[in-house]
């Protein structure tokens, strides 16, 4: 009863202030995704359907309860793309319909094509993982809120060198995605004192994920694979394209903790997430979507929440007004990352901590405390400025 | 068997000690809500040792004490409710029907109401405290947390974490009537005694937002700066001010540091180092120490207002979240 006059009361207050308000200003956005693959190991890591869009609509969600008190208006449409579209003409008709900001979630080649057909629009990348789309191939007009690939091994071996675990057994997939995920922890490994004393490539051989009676099989075959390898602490796997790495803990030859695509994983969120108020996001998520908050879910909600702070702070839906924003110093997201996430200027990489879980709970936080920076112990993920490849255009 | 007598002089002296004892036996208590470990360490503010620990529901946090002294409130958010310890005797004593998730709460000056902030339904929550029952629902932004009451009880400000908004809201109308816009992740906000400036502390923002309550404009803005401390360490939270309101103290989280303000300035004058991941804070009632939660060392810092000097710390239990004194 009260809660029904507060409403009435309220949405009269509503009503009272748009009589004597202006229309409300509208920010128009868009998801652009080619939806995710069903290829998973474990039936619990088979994405969603709306797998990254959830994060966005959320986040428009409390960006509209913000925008009630400020007289703007926040819009999300959502468009599919096939893995072999051209994106032309999706970004022409988004263009039109005088979107000005895209949260997409696609592969690098075809998000460069996407950027490249809208640059007045302004792009958040919140899946790609690439380095290329920050360094060489990095666009003046595409934010990147998914980590990097770098960023993710950075923060894994900072952690397993603190841990001392400074041996490592290397195992790449045979897929491109997963050599550039092995480069970029061949790169973290020398980065900060861990050695590689073995390589293995994984050959995918093609074949179903799950059948009837598979795992008396793989109970035979991990052993095999991972037998007489060098001496080493711990086993990092790069597998991301699902084919083996969640089959090698508990079934290895050595004794030894897995680490990389399965074990500890390096991720930009965990569904166990709970620190620095965390949890009440993961409540709002489970309320609202009716299953668990993903990494792609946090990294589109992460855009979008940016496109309404922007949008609080520059009073309208510019998307040049905005990045300038996101590039100045005065730009601090709350995340519940337990600190202020920022942009690098010369990427338009978002810095964010990372977390470590096993895929029950998180273990650790990386950057990991040691581990200096003159500017930001951030930045001590990923390639840091004097490094930088990317010339933004 | 044989009896043994007090000899006289024994009960002289007792007799003399009596005399000289001033009226009230008791000093003025600290509750301090402790919340990993479900608890509130009770701090004698005399001898500054713990008295006694009782134990609360789930996740004790926001925690005040009524304006008559008889109960200490402290919202238990994973319990969805807000308990009532009778500062007699130290026990629970009753609950309060706050609404899902209280975590932070302010009280009317007359102790008649109290403004409750519950996080997971973007409300705020008007109680009874002497009824005992839920009087109205104000809806407000995203995650409400930092409440404060005004001075002279007409407006009551709420902090959206995620909207990063101060709400206005007109205690005899219940309705938001102004909305202030501060840095991010707004955590708590104080008035001055006097009413003339709202602070505001932006957790993530790393700021302080100096609000004018009456045109609602932002008219300064404290930053913080300590040398060799990275800038997202600065987390400012909790927000006290001495009666005359010449100083306002700070509480910056994970710099393990309140910074003291010059409340007509603005200007910091002092960073005293206290314990780890330091909160929130509250005077002893003649306002010669300030007692700061620090969460990450299980402790509470003692610091002596007039020399700035922290004196003490103590052992309470884990997490340690709030603190509220009882006169």
């Amino acid at each position: 009863m009260l809660r029904l006059a507060a409403a009435l009361l309220s949405a009269l207050f509503l009503a009272f202030v748009s009589a004597v308000q202006a229309e409300p200003v509208a920010i128009k956005a868009a998801y652009l995704h080619v939806p995710p693959r069903k290829a998973a190991i474990s039936l619990l890591d088979v994405p969603a359907d709306d797998d990254g869009l959830a994060g966005a609509q959320l986040a428009m969600q409390d960006n509209n309860t913000t925008g009630r008190f400020l007289n703007q208006q926040f819009a999300l449409e959502e468009v599919r793309l096939g893995e072999s579209d051209d994106p032309k003409a999706a970004v022409a008709a988004l263009a039109a319909r005088g979107v000005t900001l895209v949260i997409a979630d696609l592969p690098p080649a075809m998000l460069l094509a996407t950027a490249d057909a809208g640059r007045d629009i302004l792009f958040f990348n919140a899946g790609a993982t690439d380095e290329r789309l920050r360094e060489e191939d990095c666009r003046g007009n595409v934010v990147h809120t998914a980590p990097s690939r770098a960023m993710l091994a950075d923060a894994l071996a900072q952690y397993l060198v603190w841990k001392k675990w400074r041996r490592w057994f290397l195992v790449v997939g045979s897929h491109e995605a997963d050599k550039l995920y092995g480069d970029a922890l061949e790169r973290a490994a020398r980065r900060f004192g861990a050695k590689i004393v073995e390589t293995r490539t994984f050959e995918d051989t093609g074949g179903a994920r799950r059948t009837d009676s598979g795992l008396a099989q793989i109970q035979r075959q991990i052993p095999l694979f991972t037998q007489s390898a060098a001496e080493h602490d711990v086993l990092v796997a790069a597998d991301e394209s699902e084919v083996f790495a969640a089959y090698l803990p508990y079934r290895t030859t050595d004794p030894r903790p897995v680490a990389g695509s399965a074990g500890l994983m390096p991720k930009s969120w965990d569904a166990s997430h709970d620190q620095w108020g965390a949890n009440q996001l993961q409540n709002r998520f489970v309320a609202l979507f009716h299953r668990r908050m993903s990494a792609r879910d946090f990294q589109a909600w992460v855009a979008a929440r940016m496109i309404g702070e922007a949008a609080t702070h520059v009073k309208a839906a510019d998307p040049k007004a905005m990045l300038a924003y996101f590039t100045s110093a005065e730009f601090a997201l709350a995340a519940f990352k337990g600190q202020r996430l920022s942009l690098r200027d010369w990427n338009l990489q978002l810095r964010q901590p990372i977390l470590l879980t096993d895929g029950r709970n998180v273990v650790s936080t990386s950057p990991q405390e040691g581990f200096l920076h003159q500017v930001t112990a951030l930045d001590t993920l990923g390639p840091d400025r004097p490094e930088a490849r990317c010339r933004l255009k | 068997m044989t009896r043994r007598l007090a000899p006289p002089w024994s009960l002289f002296g007792l007799a003399l000690a009596l005399l000289a004892a001033p009226a009230p036996a008791r000093a003025a208590m600290a509750y301090v809500s402790n919340e990993k470990s479900n608890t509130v360490s009770v701090l004698d503010t005399a001898t500054w040792q713990v008295v006694r620990t009782i134990k609360v529901g789930q996740r004790p946090r926001g925690i005040t004490v009524t304006r008559d002294g008889k109960f200490v409130l402290v919202a238990v958010g994973d319990d969805d409710t807000i308990e009532m310890i009778d500062t007699a005797t130290l026990e629970v004593a009753g609950t309060l029907p706050s609404g899902p998730d209280p975590e932070h709460f302010a009280q009317s000056p007359d102790g008649r109401e109290l403004y409750v902030a519950n996080e997971n339904d973007n409300t705020v929550t008007i109680l009874d405290i002497a009824k005992r029952a839920r009087l109205a629902e104000v809806a407000v932004g995203v995650e409400p947390e930092g409440m404060a009451a005004s001075p002279d009880g007409r407006t009551v400000v709420c902090t959206s974490e995620t909207t990063n908004i101060a709400h206005f809201i007109d205690t005899a109308a219940r309705t938001v009537v102004a909305n202030v816009l501060v840095d991010s992740r707004p955590r708590y906000a104080a008035f001055k005694q006097d009413g003339s400036e709202l602070w505001v502390s932006a957790e993530i923002g790393g700021t302080v937002s100096v609000v004018d309550p009456v045109s609602h404009a932002v008219k300064d803005r404290i930053a913080f700066e300590v040398a060799g401390l990275a800038r997202e360490l600065i987390q400012p939270v909790g927000i006290n001010f001495t009666r005359d309101g010449k100083t306002g103290f700070v509480a910056l989280g994970p710099a393990n540091r309140i910074a003291a303000v010059d409340g007509v300035t603005h200007k910091v004058t002092k960073y005293l180092l206290v314990g780890q991941r330091v909160w929130h804070m509250d005077f002893t009632p003649d306002e010669k120490y300030l007692i700061s939660t620090n969460g990450l060392t299980n402790d509470v810092s003692i610091i002596e207002v007039a020399s700035l000097k922290v004196i003490k710390s103590i052992q309470v239990g884990e997490l340690p979240w709030g603190v509220a004194v009882a006169p």
